[in-house]
């Protein structure tokens, strides 16, 4: 395998006049002289000039620096990190399943309309809510969705003075941008030292101008929050709506549900809890439930099952409208409901517990270490603040690095911002008990290299194709294209 | 020449004819990091003690910059748009705007600098 050489950008790997097809002639001549000339592309199209074999290799080697989760051990905190099932690519692959179109009318798409509708209710059920939609094409999505839905409750009632959205300081930064997207305005709510949100500091927030609250619980932290009856009384008392951002639901699932603890509406990303993939980009899904007397708000169109047992799609005057031009990425749902229906409510039940066991267990066996700022049991993840001796100057970026040498994934690093040297890590519950001590025998053997040898550490990775990319200069004068190398 | 700061990490330098220089401190610098940007006001806006007057975004984070003190922004430290990193080799001198104080009064609720030590060492985050 030649790396130095097809290791390179594809664009260097350009040669002019080569190329791996060959088209016929076209069979409409004539066709050219009908576009406009102001349609048409005067200067060269700049894509690569490469032979096929070029190409394949060039990618082929490529995807040997990949890493997945598939590859190995990925503990990156509040991503929930789960193996992705392949029974799901299996199922999402079925020729009746990937050769649908979206606008197949629903008597010819009564399957898909029940996979749709199945994995609606049991969302409903596991979230405690009266109905899902699962049009929404991404969580941040789900999230505006969400919000504008707030909105359109506050507007469907006459109130048209409620214009913000309170949000903890521990939040993810979906969060205020998804508010921000919305239209509302940010208003952040201090955490008090467990991580918690702070009640007392809530109280004086509470007017009518507040269209809803946003929490994730357990937060950010791994910290289950146990004020929500009481701060859903709060919100509920001041006219506004209580979010549930449905990032960390893992630990929750069928244990405990947003619904009955008081949220109105929340979101859920499928590809953390419902195993659906992380990678590339997408396509992803936030679905977005709602308690009962909502329902009628929900974005167009909605999937309802009639009473001889067969669906419909309708759409509503009371809706808050579209979010999407289809019924969401319908594949993506494909894979969430067979995960569901691979584990069944005796399995989901477990995954929560387990996620929780592995994170304590790591938690415990690292913690004379590294430093612990909230020291108390956490659900699925859990924060250090750094190495417990910081006298070494080893930071968490270099921790993260040179777990990299060791062939693990970083865990999430500097979030949430609490801490100055957050490390934070999530190794959900789909991880067996030699990788989870093979990390922790890691994570034990680089403290006690920050101690012994810190300038190794402070310059890892040593061992990976591209070591450590000089960040703070990509970001002041980042070069896009090829074109500027 | 009399300098106040802020809980957020804010400093205010006032010169004797009653300008202030706003920047944010060595702490603050440190905790962010490498800064990348700084995304600065207009000569001429006038901000309320409290307000966000622009922010700050390091290799880690980005964060709003509050003002210590309401004023009207008469400068603009333009060498921070080419070299925001100035910050991170001395934040101390490398203000970021300079203000004309609208209401010196607001100057007694800001801490010196030994009471901002204090602050720091009862470790805020």
């Amino acid at each position: 395998m030649n790396n130095k050489l097809y290791d390179k950008l594809i664009f260097e790997l350009s040669r002019q006049g080569r190329r791996g097809y060959s088209l016929p002639e076209t069979a409409f001549p004539d066709a050219v002289g009908s576009i406009p000339e102001n349609l048409l592309r005067k200067s060269e199209i700049g894509l690569p000039q490469v032979d096929e074999l070029t190409v394949v290799r060039h990618y082929t080697n490529m995807s040997t620096n990949n890493f997945g989760v598939d590859t190995g051990f990925y503990p990156l905190g509040s991503c929930t990190m789960k193996y992705n099932p392949k029974i799901n690519e299996e199922m999402a692959a079925a020729p009746v399943i990937a050769a649908m179109h979206p606008d197949q009318p629903a008597r010819f798409s009564q399957g898909a309309l029940a996979i749709y509708h199945s994995l609606a209710s049991a969302l409903a059920e596991i979230g405690g809510m009266a109905e899902f939609t699962l049009n929404p094409y991404a969580g941040a999505h789900g999230e505006l969705t969400g919000l504008m839905l707030a909105r359109a409750y506050h507007d469907s009632r006459g109130d048209k003075k409620r214009t913000k959205v309170i949000i903890p300081d521990s939040a993810h930064g979906t969060n205020p941008a998804s508010a921000a997207v919305a239209g509302l305005k940010v208003v952040p709510v201090k955490s008090l030292p467990d991580g918690t949100v702070d009640v007392e500091a809530l109280a004086p927030l509470l007017d009518d101008t507040v269209a809803a609250m946003m929490m994730t619980n357990p937060n950010t932290l791994g910290i289950f929050e146990r004020q929500i009856p009481q701060i859903a009384k709060m919100v509920h008392d001041a006219g506004a709506l209580l979010y549930y951002d449905g990032a960390n639901l893992n630990p929750m699932l069928g244990i405990a549900r947003p619904g009955d603890m008081g949220f109105d509406i929340m979101h859920i990303n499928l590809h953390k809890t419902f195993s659906t993939p992380h990678g590339g980009g997408g396509p992803g899904s936030g679905p977005v439930g709602v308690r009962a007397g909502l329902e009628h708000l929900l974005p167009n169109p909605r999937v309802v099952k009639k009473d001889d047992g067969t669906y419909d799609i309708v759409s509503s005057p009371d809706s808050m409208g579209r979010v999407s031009s289809t019924l969401g990425n319908f594949a993506v749902q494909m894979r969430a409901l067979s995960y569901i229906l691979s584990l069944g409510s005796d399995g989901l039940m477990e995954a929560g517990g387990l996620a929780t066991l592995n994170a304590n267990y790591i938690k415990e066996s690292l913690r004379d270490l590294y430093d612990l700022p909230v020291d108390t049991v956490c659900k699925h993840e859990f924060v250090f603040d750094g190495l417990k001796d910081k006298s070494t100057g080893v930071t968490t970026l270099n921790v993260a690095k040179r777990l990299l040498d060791y062939g693990f994934h970083a865990p999430t690093i500097y979030f949430p911002l609490l801490f100055h040297e957050s490390l934070m890590i999530e190794p959900t519950e789909t991880e067996s008990l030699d990788t989870i001590d093979s990390f922790i025998a890691v994570m034990r053997d680089i403290a006690h290299e920050a101690a012994a040898d810190p300038e190794m550490v402070k310059t890892a990775p040593h061992t990976t194709p591209v070591r450590r990319p000089d960040d703070t200069e990509a970001a002041l004068h980042p070069r896009l294209t090829f074109d500027e190398l | 020449m009399k300098t106040y700061f802020t809980p957020t990490h804010e400093y205010l330098t006032v010169d004797s004819e009653g300008n202030g220089f706003v920047g944010i401190t060595d702490y603050a610098q440190k905790a962010l990091g490498n800064v990348v940007y700084v995304d600065m006001p207009e000569v001429g806006d006038e901000f309320s003690e409290g307000d966000d007057f622009g922010a700050i975004e390091s290799v880690k984070a980005a964060s709003d910059l509050i003002i210590p003190a309401s004023g009207e922004v008469i400068e603009v430290n333009g060498a921070l748009e080419d070299n925001p990193r100035l910050i991170n080799e001395d934040a101390m001198a490398n203000w970021i705007i300079k203000i004309r104080l609208t209401d010196p009064a607001e100057l007694d609720s800001l801490m010196d600098l030994d009471a901002y030590m204090a602050y720091l060492a009862s470790d805020p985050h």
